[in-house]
């Protein structure tokens, strides 16, 4: 139960509905924390809006709740001032990819030290279902009662495209991968993406022939393939499933570092 | 043999909201409904020390605990 040391359990039981997985992503991100042994002292975790940036209210560490899709701007902010914090950005679908999605893929160019979870639910669930730009195509929200006509993001090659350097997916049902990929993340030095796929019953499942959270979490199992088995399966195997697994790692320079560099030369009266 | 025996199950029924994701996936069946539709403890002897429930449970209602005696 020391996971309960991490949470503001006077805040409990959370807002978030019965089933939706908003609770087992967070649980993981602090369980994640926990195998790092993070100082709760040097650790800021900051939120846009949306169900997802709840979080923030219940994690006790340094919280910081911000404002529509700027997560990643007051983020950038925290970590460019005081570069040995660990910074963590907890995000939905909607407020990253598309009123912070701006935000996002610049943080991914500069490869700045922030670790972004993605709480992917598919909607925005907080004002009762819009479609986000991860909504999948043919899915219904109540802004596309005869099923949504825009294709999705894939979020995990936009951000490898932009240039982050860790990008992982997990979901919901598959929490110990989730777990691991989160710890790495924060682990890596640089732009680090989690896309964390999660469930809202309420506001997705109802409208999608979804009866409950427990069928949606059969649907992760499902409708999902691991990396490692993908290499090894048919084209028709892999066809339409979700990618679970690192599916990006790489190094290259860091955004504070290069500008501690900079700092550094003019101190010392380098050339302009 | 079935079950260890070594630990225990601790629910916080006042943070349980009953979405049954613990009781779906317990891969012994170890959990059930109560009375109220939240989950309750039916077969403890199978529990397998998985962690499971715990891990995937989205109100942080559900812990395994180790029985005093035993270390793992």
């Amino acid at each position: 139960m020391e996971i309960l040391d991490s949470f503001r359990t006077d805040k409990f039981p959370h807002i978030w509905c019965s089933g939706c997985g908003h609770g087992i992503v967070m649980g993981a991100l602090v369980r994640a924390m926990n195998k790092l042994d993070l100082d709760h002292d040097k650790t800021v975790i900051v939120s846009g809006i949306g169900c997802s940036s709840r979080a923030t209210g219940y994690l006790n560490f340094d919280t910081l709740h911000t404002t529509h899709g700027r997560a990643l701007a007051f983020a950038t902010g925290i970590k460019f001032s005081e570069p040995e914090l660990d910074v963590i950005v907890i995000t939905g679908d909607g407020d990253c990819t598309a009123i912070g999605g701006n935000h996002l893929i610049h943080a991914a160019r500069r490869n700045i030290n922030i670790t972004t979870i993605m709480f992917n639910n598919s909607i925005y669930g907080m004002t009762s279902g819009q479609y986000s730009p991860l909504t999948p195509q043919k899915a219904k929200a109540t802004t596309a009662p005869y099923g949504n006509i825009e294709p999705n993001f894939d979020p995990c090659e936009l951000v490898q495209g932009a240039g982050a350097t860790y990008v992982a997916r997990g979901t919901a049902y598959h929490i110990k991968k989730l777990t691991r990929f989160i710890k790495r993340g924060i682990e890596h030095n640089g732009f680090s993406f989690i896309d964390a796929v999660s469930q809202c019953p309420t506001n997705f499942g109802r409208k999608n022939g979804f009866k409950s959270a427990v069928e949606m979490m059969q649907w992760q199992k499902e409708n999902t393939i691991t990396i490692e088995r993908a290499a090894k399966a048919s084209e028709k195997e892999v066809k339409n499933k979700i990618l679970v697994g690192e599916l990006h790692h790489n190094n290259r320079p860091e955004y504070t570092a290069n500008y501690e560099q900079v700092i550094e030369k003019a101190q010392k009266g380098g050339d302009n | 043999m079935a079950g260890t025996n070594k630990v225990g199950i601790e629910v916080k029924r006042n943070w349980c909201k009953g979405c049954g994701i613990c009781i779906e996936f317990c891969p012994k069946d170890v959990l059930g409904w109560d009375e109220e539709g939240k989950v309750k403890v039916v077969a403890l002897e199978d529990c397998i020390d998985c962690k499971l429930c715990e891990l995937r449970c989205p109100e942080y209602s559900i812990f395994l605990l180790e029985k005093e005696g035993h270390n793992g």
